[in-house]
């Protein structure tokens, strides 16, 4: 999923602060699972939004929804009919949330409520690691299942670095060496004569360095 | 609410927002939760609920969470007494004040 922090109240607050009706918008997908953008967050942040208000002798009307995504237009249609009661949209998806909402209603400012921080796994409820970057080109079925792109320091292709020692990333010892964890899963899956095997130079047109991309599926296309 | 381990941080934030000077959040002793982590949970829940009242100005002071065990009367007592007393100290809560001010 999509992993998300939530931004500091004061942050948002400076955002608004020429804001009257103002809506706040979570998304019941990733957000809601890494607890940062689902419908009780919205609920507790315009709570605190409201309260804030109140104290500074504001009159400021700020209202709840929680769509079903934000990163699809048939959910964002839902707000066609009451987008215009309001002046500003915190938006409590991820970035891409944020920027399809934005896109849908154009003269509406949509602000962002999370920070937007990677794709990855919940560890244990409230610890979340990263496990892919994207890259366009997934080479795990040669890693043992284990990305060298996105847990590997300096995305090496083939083994590990100098810095490894002990089984941990010189950038921080509380990281794995990803190359140790390759070694170690393909070892016990007895395929380690791939670790032998040279991977060519990647082609990192598909990952960022491309631009920003597009997946068109024809089969799917309407 | 008959369990603390189904206080959330929304619960205490909208009694502040309709008006209340302090909430008290009372559950059994850390270590004898029926649900094992209950008790613990609302504890950290009360502090996420102190941090954002800070942050809005209200004060996180105002909600405190307090353990005992049902048999503990007089120490309820003594909890309530604090609370009470702490609250007075700091005034009523200022969204009421400022309401006041505006009517």
């Amino acid at each position: 999923m999509i992993v998300a922090d939530k931004k500091p109240i004061e942050e948002i607050i400076e955002y608004l602060k020429d804001h009257k009706n103002i809506l706040i918008l979570g998304c019941n997908e990733c957000v809601t699972v890494c607890e940062a953008g689902g419908q009780k967050e919205v609920g507790v942040l315009a709570s605190a939004l409201r309260m804030h208000a109140s104290k500074e002798g504001k009159e400021v009307k700020i209202d709840e929804l929680t769509l079903e995504r934000q990163c699809d237009r048939e959910y964002l249609d839902e707000l066609r009919d009451s987008i215009d009661q309001y002046d500003a949209v915190v938006s409590l998806a991820c970035g891409v949330g944020v920027q399809f909402t934005a896109e849908q209603y154009h003269d509406k400012p949509i602000y962002p409520g999370v920070n937007t921080s990677f794709l990855g796994a919940t560890e244990e409820r409230g610890v979340w690691t990263e496990r892919c970057q994207a890259c366009g080109q997934c080479v795990l079925a040669t890693t043992g299942g284990i990305c060298p792109v996105a847990r590997c320091a300096k995305r090496l292709f083939n083994g590990p670095c100098g810095g490894s020692t002990t089984g941990r990333c010189e950038i921080n010892a509380e990281v794995d060496c990803a190359w140790q964890l390759i070694v170690d899963r393909l070892k016990a899956l007895d395929k380690l004569d791939e670790y032998e095997r040279l991977c060519p130079i990647k082609d990192w047109s598909t990952d960022r360095a491309g631009g920003p991309r597009k997946v068109v599926r024809e089969d799917v296309k309407q | 609410m008959p369990c603390t381990g189904k206080v959330d941080v929304i619960h205490i934030m909208r009694a502040f927002e309709k008006g209340a000077d302090g909430v008290a959040v009372v559950g059994c002793l850390e270590g004898e939760c029926h649900f094992n982590a209950g008790n613990l949970m609302a504890r950290r829940r009360v502090e996420q609920a102190q941090k954002i009242l800070e942050t809005v100005g209200i004060g996180g002071e105002r909600a405190q969470m307090y353990n005992l065990s049902s048999s503990e009367g007089p120490l309820f007592a003594k909890y309530a007494t604090e609370m009470t007393e702490k609250i007075k100290a700091l005034g009523p809560n200022p969204i009421r004040d400022a309401k006041n001010k505006a009517a």
